[in-house]
C-alpha cells in the first residue's frame, strides 16, 4: 500500500498516520490535493484543478502544490 | 472456563500518577467472558483500587516483597486459606522475583500464574540489556551499570552527554552534566538499589509494545502504541495504538528467540532512520494494558488462560488509531473502610 493509502483522511481535513500516531490537520486545498493524488492525477492535472476550484492562476496554483508536496515528502508520507 | 468461578488475585491496585497496571488489569478479566472474583493485593492502604465500586470483591494488605520471602508467603497462604486463589497476577517488577521463584510452591497449593521463567526474568534486566541485545541480535543504545558515582567520570566511549540515568527497577532521568548525574545517581541507587544504569540518549520517537509469549516461541497478543502525552515522571497519560510493521515484527522476534512466557512490554526509540533501539523489557503487564483490551486484545483474558493450561490461539489484528487519556477523579471514600484496611489489613 502507497504511504498516502495507508493514511486515515476524513473529510474535516483531518489526517492520521497509523504508522507512527501522528496527527495533522489540513485545509481545503490540501485535502484536494491529497485525493487527486490518489486519484494518480499528474501535476499538471492537479494545478489545473487547482485554478479551476479556487480561482487562481497557474503560477500561485504551481507553487502551493510544490509547497505541499514538500510537506508530505517532508513528514515522510508519500513515496 | 467461563462456567466456573475464578478466584483472582492481582497486585498494583496503586492507580495514581504513576499508576500500576492492577486496575487496567481487572477492567480487562470484567471485560470478558471469565467468570471472575477478584481479590485486591495491596502493599500500601491509600491504594486507589482498594476503595473503587465494584472493582475488587475484596482487598488484602501484603508485606512488601523486601520484608522477605518468609512473610510475603505466609501472608498469601492466609489470603490463600480464606479464598482459594485460581489464579494471581502479580504487577510489580520487585514482586516478580518472588513471585517466580516460588511459582512451583504456589501451584502446588493451586494458584496457577503465566509468568516468564527465572532466566527470562534475570537475563533482561537493564544492566545485562548489551549482553542480551548481542545473544538476540537487537539494536540496544550503549549502556554501563555503575556502582557507585565516581564511575559517571569514566564513562567508557562513546557513552556522552545526554544520557539516561536509571534505576534498577523503575524511573530514569535524563542527564547532561555531571552534577546531574551524580545527583539521580544517589537519589536512584537509594530508592531502588545498586546498580544504577547509564543508558546513551538515542534521538527518536518512543514506541512500546505491549505483548504476550506463551512460553514456546509464539506471539499470542502484541499492539504497539505510542504515547501522546508524557507526564513529568516520564509515564503515558494518552496514547494511540500503531500499524508499525516493524516495530511487530522486532517483538515477534524477541518472544520467538527467547521464548518469552507470560506478559511484557517493550520499549524502543525509533530514530528518523527508522531504526529501532530496544530501551528496556518490562517482564509484566504494563499500566496502559487497557488500550489492547479496547484495541481488540484482551490481554488479562489471555494470561488468565494461558494460566488456567488453556490453549490460546495467536490473535493478530487490533484497530489502529485507537487512543487512550487517562483522567484523575476524587473518590469519595469512608473512614470505616480505611479503619479496617489499617486494623485488619483486609477490606
Amino acid at each position: 500500500m502507497s504511504k498516502l493509502n495507508s493514511l486515515a483522511i476524513s473529510d474535516n481535513g483531518f489526517i492520521f498516520k497509523p504508522s507512527t500516531g501522528e496527527s495533522f490537520t489540513t485545509n481545503e486545498l490540501g485535502l484536494l490535493i491529497i485525493n487527486y493524488l490518489k486519484e494518480g492525477k499528474s501535476a499538471d492535472e492537479i494545478i489545473s484543478e487547482i485554478t479551476e476550484e479556487f480561482d487562481v492562476d497557474t503560477i500561485s496554483a504551481g507553487r502551493d502544490l510544490y509547497e505541499y508536496l514538500d510537506f508530505l515528502k517532508r513528514e515522510n508520507m508519500l513515496d | 472456563m467461563e462456567n466456573k468461578k475464578l478466584t483472582i488475585a492481582i497486585t498494583g491496585l496503586n492507580n495514581i500518577d504513576s499508576p500500576g497496571p492492577g486496575v487496567p488489569v481487572i477492567r480487562g478479566i470484567k471485560d470478558s467472558g471469565i467468570n471472575a472474583r477478584i481479590i485486591g493485593l495491596a502493599y500500601e492502604n491509600l491504594e486507589p483500587g482498594i476503595y473503587m465500586p465494584e472493582l475488587v470483591d475484596k482487598t488484602y494488605l501484603m508485606p512488601f516483597p523486601s520484608t522477605g520471602s518468609e512473610a510475603f508467603l505466609e501472608r498469601l497462604e492466609y489470603i490463600h486459606k480464606k479464598e482459594q486463589i485460581d489464579i494471581i497476577i502479580p504487577n510489580f517488577d520487585s514482586e516478580l522475583y518472588l513471585f517466580i521463584k516460588f511459582s512451583d510452591q504456589l501451584l502446588k497449593m493451586g494458584i496457577h500464574a503465566f509468568l516468564p521463567t527465572m532466566n527470562q526474568f534475570e537475563e533482561r534486566h537493564k544492566d545485562n540489556l548489551p549482553e542480551y541485545a548481542k545473544k538476540y541480535n537487537i539494536l540496544v543504545p550503549d549502556s554501563k551499570p555503575i556502582m557507585n558515582s565516581d564511575e559517571l567520570s569514566n564513562l567508557p566511549k562513546p557513552l556522552s552527554y545526554p544520557y539516561y540515568i536509571k534505576g534498577k527497577f523503575y524511573e530514569a532521568f535524563k542527564v547532561v552534566n555531571k552534577s546531574q548525574g551524580v545527583y539521580y545517581f544517589n537519589k536512584l541507587s537509594a530508592k531502588w538499589g545498586l546498580p544504577v544504569v547509564v543508558q546513551q540518549a538515542i534521538h527518536g520517537t518512543e514506541v512500546n509494545v505491549i505483548a504476550l509469549g506463551d512460553g514456546e516461541g509464539n506471539t499470542v497478543s502484541a499492539v504497539a502504541m505510542r504515547k501522546q502525552y508524557i507526564t513529568d515522571k516520564g509515564k503515558a497519560w494518552g496514547g494511540i495504538t500503531l500499524n508499525d510493521e516493524r516495530l511487530l515484527e522486532i517483538t515477534h522476534h524477541i518472544i520467538k528467540e527467547t521464548k518469552w512466557r507470560g506478559a511484557m512490554e517493550l520499549e524502543l526509540i525509533k530514530t528518523d532512520d527508522g531504526d529501532y533501539y530496544l530501551i528496556e523489557i518490562n517482564p509484566r503487564i504494563p499500566a496502559w494494558v487497557y488500550l489492547a483490551v479496547g484495541a481488540g486484545q484482551n490481554i488479562p483474558e489471555m494470561v488468565c488462560r494461558l494460566a488456567m493450561g488453556e490453549e490460546v490461539k495467536p490473535v493478530t489484528e487490533y484497530e489502529y488509531g485507537k487512543m487512550f487519556i487517562r483522567y484523575s477523579w476524587d473518590l469519595i471514600g469512608d473512614i470505616a473502610d480505611f479503619e479496617k484496611i489499617i486494623i485488619f489489613g483486609e477490606l
